[in-house]
């Protein structure tokens, strides 16, 4: 028998840590996704610098949508912090051991390829950015006659997306204090969490406007440069498929990885298994077994292992699942992980 | 250079808040927030009972997780003690410290930055000590340098059975209980 009286009431500290709420959720989720759309649309860039044709890729359309979502992500992040005109210190210094000083770092350097990648299809997609400002067209044109640059961005895209999922992950991965998020699987977990939103979010631009001709426009044609697949015609079924095959792939190892997280809780210190139980069996159960596993990842998968056969009709159905789904991962990971703490031993 | 830290006779302590109430004068800690606190712990299966009555606060470790996540270099540790200090205005209160500290021992100041206990470094820098020190009643507390093996608290060490909190936490913690 263990029991502990304190006089200590700090708030959001006692009795249960709950200092970061749903802006820090939205931002790692955000983040993730943006991440797996990175990684999508630099495959597709190395594909068109092999001479595919550009029409052919959904991905390829986003980076504009994904400069929006990591401004919006980075909007909630902004709004979590309790001493915000103090925020341009990030940038004063590098603090080696921060994962969040990497990140904010990492993050400009994400920006700056988000709207390089964005150029590419930008005078076609936003019509009235491209008469107004006709050095886009011409820097446009330039990189598109460059196989070599689109193939270093589409790199850029690859490493600095795996990079950022990975990083949302080890954010929380090294706070020894709380054991739930101690261990190294939760980095690539996020990543492959953010893959499959990324693929779900591509698969959800490409049909909001599929079917109509663009707006040429200013705001109309900014809105559509972030999802209107180029031209008036949906790309072909093949590349509908290989985006629904390769959701699946990222959905199949994020299970897989769900399974060696709790694995290693279990297998580590009473800390840690405590920690597991509060997902598993806790007040989180109800979130991890029915909205992750569940809804997000095993629902989807059936779904859209019958597309592929051509048993049901295609639908967003899987893709909005995914992104609810990885949404409720970070939201249970952030608040269960402040719920966890070091387990004291008896008279230590 | 010293390397401060505290030594807290458990068998001496009798809980009475004194230590609470002169840092949260001495610091002006906002009210209802608290840089120290009592912590009773009773352990064992009766009649085999164990009762300890500790004054809590932040360890100043000499592995700090609190220092190494901070991403503005806000969380520091001072070269003169090698005590663990919060820059305010470097502080953006990202939190990150907040749940990397084992010991829940900081918390956000209502005027947005992260604060917690200092051991008192406007004072032991001086060479006095820490205000919750200086007030206890039963004289269960005692600060000092940890490298000088002719200080008090090197010697209690040296002399007395004691634990620090969580040490499986890995962060050299540097409040040490005399049991």
């Amino acid at each position: 028998m263990l029991e502990l009286t304190t006089t200590r009431h700090n708030p959001l500290i006692d009795p249960a840590l709950a200092v970061w709420s749903w802006e820090i959720p939205v931002y790692l989720f955000l983040g993730g996704l943006v991440a797996g759309m990175m990684v999508l649309a630099g495959i597709a860039m190395l594909r068109i610098a092999r001479g595919d044709d550009p029409k052919a890729f959904f991905s390829l359309h986003t980076p504009l949508l994904g400069f929006v979502l990591i401004n919006l992500g980075m909007g909630a992040l902004f709004l979590d912090l309790t001493h915000k005109l103090y925020v341009w210190r990030v940038y004063l210094t590098f603090q080696p051991g921060s994962p969040m000083s990497w990140g904010s770092w990492v993050l400009i350097v994400v920006y700056g390829v988000l709207l390089a990648s964005a150029l590419i299809r930008l005078p076609d997609a936003w019509p009235w950015a491209g008469r107004r400002l006709p050095v886009l067209q011409s820097w446009s044109d330039a990189m598109v006659a460059r196989p070599g640059l689109v193939r270093t961005l589409a790199w850029a895209n690859i490493l600095l997306g795996v990079g950022l999922g990975i990083y949302t992950g080890i954010l929380l991965n090294t706070m020894v204090a709380r054991p739930l998020w101690n261990s190294a699987i939760l980095g690539p977990l996020f990543l492959f969490s953010g893959l499959s939103a990324g693929a779900a979010m591509v698969h959800l631009a490409a049909v909001v406007r599929g079917e109509r001709p663009a707006p040429q426009g200013m705001v109309g044609g900014a809105l559509a440069a972030m999802c209107q697949p180029l031209g008036t015609a949906l790309p072909e079924k093949r590349t509908v498929d290989s985006l629904i095959r390769a959701d699946v792939a990222f959905l199949a190892i994020e299970l897989v990885l769900i399974g060696l997280l709790l694995v290693n809780l279990y297998t580590s210190s009473a800390s840690h298994a405590a920690a597991a139980t509060l997902i598993v069996s806790g007040a989180y159960a109800w979130a991890f077994w029915g909205v992750i596993v569940g809804l997000g990842i095993l629902v989807p998968l059936a779904l859209q292992g019958l597309e592929l056969k051509y048993f049901i009709p295609h639908t967003v159905v899987p893709a909005l699942l995914v992104l609810v789904g990885g949404f409720v991962l970070r939201w249970v990971m952030v608040n269960a992980g402040q719920a966890s703490h070091v387990v004291q031993a008896a008279g230590g | 250079m010293p390397r401060f830290g505290m030594v807290i006779d458990t068998r001496k302590c009798v809980g009475c808040t004194d230590c609470v109430v002169a840092c949260q004068t001495e610091n002006d800690v906002p009210h209802g927030y608290c840089r120290d606190w009592i912590r009773t712990e009773l352990a064992g299966e009766f009649p085999r009972l164990s009762f300890e009555i500790r004054s809590e606060r932040c360890n100043h470790c000499d592995n700090p997780p609190c220092v190494s996540c901070c991403p503005t270099g806000a969380s520091h540790v001072e070269d003169f003690g090698k005590v663990v200090l919060v820059t305010a205005n470097k502080c953006i209160g990202c939190k990150a410290c907040v749940s990397s500290c084992p010991y829940d021992a900081r918390f956000v100041h209502p005027d947005g930055y992260v604060d917690k206990c200092t051991f008192c470094y406007h004072r032991t820098k001086d060479g006095k000590d820490p205000a919750c020190v200086s007030v206890c009643p039963t004289h269960c507390m005692h600060f000092g340098d940890l490298d000088d093996p002719k200080s008090k608290v090197s010697e209690l060490l040296r002399t007395r059975r004691h634990h620090t909190l969580l040490p499986e936490a890995g962060t050299g913690p540097r409040v040490f209980y005399l049991t």
